[in-house]
């Protein structure tokens, strides 16, 4: 959709000269449009990574975990606004039905279940912070090499490229990703496919019990009676009664005539 | 990557639908809270103000445990959300794959087949039932 509209302006623009290192930036496309667009992309850009900053650090800061799950869920709301921003239409739709609807949902349910003590929380804080400040160091330090490697590497200017198939075609942002996904990146896709399954597997071998003496509706069963197999009819003598050598049915057994 | 206002402009209709939701919310939700609190009297007190739980007194704090099997709903409702998730690009994609139509087409039915081998898993597992 984007891309479609994106040509049909282009057309009627001058064009423009080639980016000498060939590589695009964020703002180059907004800035062949014109100073005015820049501007206003820059600043919805700082606005949405000002608020993502912002309430990523309220989710460490809160002290009710609860607040930090809502404000990660403000954090992911603001990186979908800044995937918008950049055209990746698709992928900001997905962050917010899957991360937002799902994922959130997942931690405010497990917060939930922590029955979490504030005072014994607070009692390890010193004790864990060694910990903490070496895995965060190992993370900081692997966020330069990232971007030392994003920056400095020898295939970067086609990595930036690559992942956008849809400039030339005029593919819509998720066409683009479907052109390529399934065929040039088919091994990742497929590797998607057995994690969804060993996390599905493992999530029911972990947390799946079944509870002994659970009656059940077996509903095959039920539809299988007919009057023959359930009703006896019987002529007592008076005073007799009626011996049926069963005892007394047990009421789960009788539902099935309904 | 697309420019801003052509984006604007097609997320324009959902900006207007997303405005008439604000609109009819704050008429519908807003409006008779602001009336009550400006019309109505207000004197709460301790016993107004407690959560009305069948008359009792509240008996402990909300955060108690939670049984398991909500997680387990949970999780498995995230896969099946991921799966359809990876249907959406290939859905509107394969008319336009040309050759490779065949490969992706298999490629998708591959993975919904190894997802379909865990679904299979978990009914006859019984993890989809409420006993």
């Amino acid at each position: 959709m984007g891309s479609a509209g994106n040509g049909r302006l282009r057309q009627t623009l001058p064009p423009t000269p080639p980016i000498a290192n060939g590589c695009r930036g964020f703002f180059d496309d907004s800035f062949q449009q014109g100073p005015r667009t820049a501007v206003i992309q820059a600043a919805i850009f700082y606005l949405f990574a000002t608020v993502v900053v912002a309430s990523g650090l309220m989710v460490i800061l809160a002290k009710n975990p609860v607040h930090s799950v809502l404000w990660l869920i403000l954090a992911f709301f603001n990186a979908a606004g800044l995937f918008l921003v950049i055209g990746a239409e698709f992928v900001a739709m997905i962050l917010v039905i899957v991360y937002v609807g799902a994922v959130a949902v997942l931690f405010l349910f497990v917060v939930m279940m922590l029955d979490i003590d504030f005072t014994e929380m607070r009692a390890g804080f010193v004790r864990y912070l060694p910990f903490g400040m070496v895995l965060a160091l190992i993370l900081a330090v692997e966020l330069v090499m990232v971007a030392g490697a994003w920056a400095f590497g020898d295939m970067v200017p086609e990595a930036r490229m690559a992942p956008k198939p849809g400039v030339d075609a005029q593919l819509s942002n998720t066409q683009a990703i479907g052109t390529i996904l399934y065929t040039d990146y088919v091994f990742i896709f497929q590797m998607a496919g057995m994690i969804l399954l060993t996390a599905m597997i493992g999530a029911i071998v972990l947390t799946l019990r079944h509870r002994p003496g659970v009656k059940r509706q077996n509903v095959a069963a039920q539809n299988a009676r007919t009057p023959a197999s359930a009703v006896t009819i019987t002529k007592p003598a008076i005073g007799a009664g009626v011996d049926t050598g069963a005892g007394v049915q047990p009421l789960i057994e009788k539902e099935g005539r309904s | 990557m697309s420019d801003l206002t052509d984006i604007g402009r097609e997320y324009l209709p959902i900006l207007l639908f997303f405005g008439v939701a604000i609109a009819f919310a704050g008429v519908f939700a807003g409006l008779p809270i602001l009336v009550s609190n400006l019309v109505g009297t207000n004197k709460p007190y301790a016993d107004k103000l407690t959560e009305y739980e069948s008359g009792f007194p509240a008996f402990s704090s909300a955060r108690g445990q939670f049984d398991v099997r909500f997680y387990l709903v949970s999780i498995l409702f995230i896969i099946f959300d991921l799966e359809v998730a990876f249907l959406f690009p290939w859905a509107v994609s394969l008319a336009h794959m040309g050759p490779e139509l065949y490969f992706a087409w298999g490629s998708m039915m591959l993975f919904l087949g190894v997802l379909t081998v865990g679904f299979i898993y978990e009914w006859k597992k019984g993890a989809l039932d409420w006993e």
